[in-house]
């Protein structure tokens, strides 16, 4: 297992290496940089920026280098002082604006996840056992349309029901009073007050799909031989059920966390952005379209870190599972 | 003796027992297609999304004919006007007489907020003819004509079947136009995906070794990494000052760039357990050359298998792009697409005026569920001997 858990941890380095490079040479690739933004902004509004201002400011975040030294001096920064560079759009070191952001946005992503679980699993389960019975046909149909609903129009029709029956919005992880307040238990219990809503929305996908993917490979262990031997020798069903088919159709369903997580922290994205949550999503598009290039660069990393990290742990926990995958 | 599976039987030779000879026989000399479309049409569901699909991109063909107007038309005197039902029959001396009307607007100004709105008006009445002739366009940019399906026989009065937008822009014009760019986008974006992926998967399969490692781990990179940061990141490095043609090509290729993992997936898979094959090791023992071996030999006993994957992969071009445009990302007016269209619902504001703004998103979810259907099927039916 040791061996296992090492030979994972090297395969992530050349992973990682690959991720901070693809996150910059992104950002790198649209023509001109943010101080042409910041100037055709400005050219906009009829001002002039002073050259030797310019000068200064494109010496200071070392803008006419050439993109692989820049990319070094960005990686050296983060991997002796922690330091992603500075946030060009909030004249703040990046560091201070991400961790807080990814931080909500990993409680978001991972109560998603265990939303996915708790739902997909019995219903899947229902779903196999019951095959073809009335239940089974409803949770394929709400599985499909579940599959076929983008989840940011999810988010929009769930807005627009809270606001026209309701009278109240549902955007935001915080009421105003703790907005900015320091962390308390007052705090987190609001944040979980507020969470289910974008966590219903971003599950949504995932679980249909795995809600299918359960019933599937159920369905595959139920047909075996094994299981007609242990009704007949009389276990009762439910037992019969949970002590063997259920554990091995579980298997695939704890290695689809390796894909259901890019899936939800892309959703968590997007959901974010109409829900106007204070997670990554909303200031990554702003970085974006503004050309705030180290911070956006970190978000892009960061994200799918998280993500590498989320199947490591889906890989180990496979392999805890299934001495099968270990051996090899 | 009979070993034939009734499922795979063609369904009206089933009944009659007494033809059994027949039908064994008909089973035996059907060619591997026939097999595949007796199975289809026995998958209610596929049947039907296979219906709804060919509609919607015989709608996206006529789109021009179709639209009752143009989806760049402004008309600023009917901001947020709202849904008109359309009537077909009539109330005269009469009695009921076939005759399609729509009720007309007026405006009514809000006491509190001081805005106006529009609303329904029983009182007045705009004829709806069928072959109207209203805003010119050129079909298919080859000829010009001015023949609409359906429109207001005035040509001075628009009519708004699905309301109008925050410009006055008919929604359901935009929505059919719409329709040909979401829908033609997923085809395209499929295509490209598909090329790279039946020639990295078949790479990767074919050869195995070190070349199928390489190209693996790749795959695993990309399917690591969060599909919208990373399409945001690269739908935001295409130039603003882009024309509209080059930035849905722009926009494809982004899209298919990460697309073409799953289907090379499948390939690889394909080939890797054909590789084993007696007749693979025969062609090869017969003198035929690698490509031969792959394209007359492997490729036509996955092919019907590829389709199906290429089938349900189109819904999740569909919806990047949607998710894109929406975000602002991707597609941009004059350019429409149904996230283009979903763009103007983005805040709670203009959804909560004008709600019928969602209704694209209706478009986007039946397209993807008829897709998926489709796709299930074909994948059931590209297998005849399998369960």
């Amino acid at each position: 297992m040791l061996q296992f858990l090492l030979r994972r941890l090297l395969y992530m380095v050349p992973t990682l290496l690959a991720i901070s490079i693809v996150a910059f040479v992104i950002i790198q690739l649209p023509p001109g940089d943010f101080l042409t933004t910041m100037v055709a902004a400005m050219a906009a509004q009829d001002e002039d920026m002073d050259q030797a201002a310019m000068a200064a400011l494109e010496e200071q975040y070392g803008l006419g280098q050439p993109v692989h030294v820049q990319y070094l001096k960005w990686m050296q920064g983060i991997i002796f002082r922690g330091d992603f560079g500075d946030s060009f759009g909030w004249n703040k070191p990046v560091s201070d604006l991400v961790w807080g952001r990814l931080a909500l946005t990993f409680v978001l992503s991972l109560a998603s996840l265990l939303f996915v679980w708790v739902v997909a699993f019995p219903i899947g389960i229902y779903s196999a056992v019951k095959q073809y019975s009335i239940g089974d046909y409803f949770a394929t149909f709400i599985g499909f349309l579940g599959l076929a609903t983008p989840n940011f129009l999810l988010a929009l029709i769930l807005m627009y029901i809270a606001f026209k029956f309701f009278n109240q919005s549902v955007g935001g992880l915080f009421s105003p009073e703790y907005q900015e307040a320091p962390w308390t238990w007052g705090r987190v219990a609001d944040l979980f007050a507020h969470l289910w809503v974008p966590v219903v929305i971003i599950g949504t996908a995932g679980t249909a799909s795995l809600i299918r993917i359960m019933r599937a490979n159920l369905l595959d262990e139920l047909r075996k031989p094994y299981v007609v031997t242990a009704r007949a020798k009389g276990l009762p069903e439910w037992r019969l059920l949970f002590k063997y088919p259920v554990r091995i159709a579980l298997n695939p369903f704890v290695s689809t966390v390796g894909w259901v997580l890019p899936t939800l922290v892309s959703g968590a994205a997007i959901v974010s952005i109409v829900l106007s949550l204070p997670t990554t999503g909303p200031l990554l598009i702003r970085a974006l379209l503004q050309q705030d290039m180290y911070l956006a660069a970190s978000f892009i990393m960061l994200l799918s870190i998280l993500t590498v990290i989320g199947t490591l742990v889906s890989d180990l926990l496979l392999a805890w599972l299934d001495p099968r995958i270990r051996m090899e | 003796m009979a070993v034939t599976d009734a499922k795979t039987l063609p369904p009206e030779t089933v009944s009659s027992g007494a033809a059994l000879v027949e039908v064994e026989s008909s089973v035996s000399v059907a060619s591997q297609w026939q097999l595949m479309w007796w199975k289809f049409r026995k998958h209610r569901m596929a049947m039907v999304g296979g219906v709804v699909t060919l509609i919607i991109y015989a709608i996206a063909i006529f789109v021009e004919f179709l639209s009752p107007s143009s989806p760049g038309v402004i008309r600023a005197d009917y901001t947020w006007a709202p849904p008109q039902r359309l009537h077909f029959l009539r109330q005269t001396e009469q009695g009921l007489r076939w005759d399609p009307y729509v009720n007309g607007y007026k405006v009514e100004i809000d006491p509190e907020a001081l805005k106006r709105t529009f609303v329904i008006d029983e009182e007045q009445i705009v004829d709806i003819g069928f072959f109207v002739r209203g805003e010119p366009y050129k079909m298919w940019g080859l000829w010009e004509s001015d023949l609409h399906l359906v429109g207001s026989t005035d040509a001075e009065v628009p009519v708004y079947f699905l309301g109008a937008d925050r410009m006055g822009r008919d929604l359901l014009s935009s929505m059919i136009y719409g329709t040909r760019v979401s829908m033609s986008i997923g085809l395209l974006g499929v295509f490209l995906s598909f090329f790279l992926g039946i020639l990295l998967g078949g790479i990767s399969g074919f050869y195995g070794g070190t070349t199928d490692n390489l190209i693996q781990r790749i795959i695993e990179f990309i399917r690591s990494i969060p599909t919208i940061p990373l399409w945001m990141g690269l739908a935001a490095a295409l130039p603003t000052d882009w024309p509209p043609l080059r930035i849905y090509f722009g926009i494809t290729i982004i899209l298919s760039f990460i697309g073409w993992t799953g289907l090379a997936r499948v390939v690889r898979g394909r080939f890797l357990s054909l590789r084993t094959e007696d007749f693979v090791m025969a062609a090869r023992l017969d003198g035929a050359s690698e490509l031969t071996t792959i394209w007359r030999h492997m490729v036509p006993s996955f092919f019907s298998h590829i389709i199906a994957s290429l089938t349900l992969s189109i819904p999740g071009m569909i919806l990047a792009e949607t998710s894109l445009s929406f975000l602002g990302l991707g597609l941009r007016r004059p350019v429409v697409s149904w996230g283009v269209l979903l763009q103007e619902a983005q805040n709670i504001r203009s959804v909560a005026t004008a709600p019928w703004l969602l209704i694209p998103g209706l478009a986007v979810l039946v397209a993807v569920l008829a897709l998926n259907f489709l796709g299930d099927g074909l994948r059931d039916a590209a297998d005849p001997y399998n369960r």
